[in-house]
């Protein structure tokens, strides 16, 4: 790209900051206050959390479509990995890493279950806890002590796509009932539960497998082709 | 001005930098990072504008949450597709 190009463009991106910086400053407050409306209905959405009840109760179905997202996103890496040489064993860590890790991940696996405890009535829940246990395994992984990703197992495939499927069948019961996701009250808290403990693991092991398929050693290269970062 | 304000102004501004950056850098990995500065600018100003008068507003949060796994899964697959790219040989990356 040339000088007056770039130039126009970063013109261009400095007008819409202005534009933009101005119209969240000119903005009224919002018409509908949804602060109210969450804490009417908190009561009855089984959890006491207000982001909690938004995201599994009142906004169920963003997160079950949220859910195959990140599903598709992992089986969208999947395919279009390049078919690898077979990972070999993980190169030896460095002994602080390999201490750290059989230190900090024992500790991490009991910090992803309390938040998902916690998601109940303060912030946490089971993205959080997902986050935390991918962590974990990328932990692990950069310690020597567990390989990237080929092609994952039946056993893997399920509890990849558990969570979703809990979520998507709780969601297909409810449905009978009239509506999707609309819990009913008295079962709300433990339907609320039961979905987060699913997603926990199952976000845990989506989110690691987007690192640990990233992170499979490529094929060694062939003439023509193969040179890694070049892009 | 409240402190929610000025996230939200902070984020307008990192959006606006990744747009330049998405627009002005050649190469995929740059840009891949630069789209990621855009939509954390916009998780920025939603939860900035959440937060704005007095109390918070647990929908557009909700939002975010939401929006940064997608985030994280698109830019994962990017990263694959990039480095597929990398790897294939022919084409023009």
């Amino acid at each position: 790209m040339n000088a007056p190009a770039r130039l126009a463009v970063v013109g261009f991106a400095l007008a819409l900051a202005g534009v933009l910086a101005a119209a969240v400053l000119d903005l009224p407050a919002a018409a509908v206050d949804l602060r109210a409306a969450v804490a009417k209905k908190l009561s009855a959405s089984g959890v006491e959390h207000p982001v909690t009840a938004v995201l599994l109760n009142f906004r169920g179905y963003d997160t079950l479509l949220e859910v195959a997202v990140l599903l598709l996103a992992l089986l969208g890496m999947l395919a279009v990995a390049k078919p690898e040489a077979a990972a070999p064993a993980p190169p030896a860590a460095d002994p602080m890493l390999r201490t750290l890790s059989s230190v900090a991940v024992p500790l991490m696996i009991l910090a992803a279950g309390y938040l998902l405890w916690a998601g109940a009535h303060r912030p946490g829940g089971a993205f959080q806890a997902g986050a935390v246990l991918a962590a974990a395994a990328v932990l692990l992984h950069l310690a020597g002590r567990l390989p990237a990703w080929a092609s994952p197992s039946r056993v893997l495939r399920l509890g990849l796509a558990g969570g979703f499927l809990v979520f998507l069948s709780v969601a297909a019961i409810l449905l009978a009932q009239g509506a999707l996701l609309r819990y009913p009250p008295e079962h709300a808290g433990t339907l609320i539960l039961l979905i987060e403990a699913g997603l926990t693991l199952s976000l845990g092991l989506i989110l690691a497998g987007l690192f640990l398929v990233l992170a499979r050693r490529p094929a060694p290269p062939r003439a023509g082709g193969g040179e890694e970062g070049k892009s | 001005m409240t402190p929610g304000l000025i996230y939200a102004l902070t984020g307008v501004a990192l959006f606006a930098l990744g747009l330049a950056g998405v627009i002005l850098l050649a190469q995929a990995l740059r840009r891949i990072l630069a789209f990621n500065l855009m939509g954390s600018g916009a998780f920025l100003v939603l939860v900035g504008l959440a937060q704005r008068d007095g109390g918070v507003d647990p929908a557009p949060h909700a939002m975010v949450l939401t929006g940064i796994v997608v985030a994280v899964a698109s830019t994962a697959l990017a990263l694959a597709l990039a480095r597929r790219l990398a790897a294939g040989g022919h084409g023009d990356d």
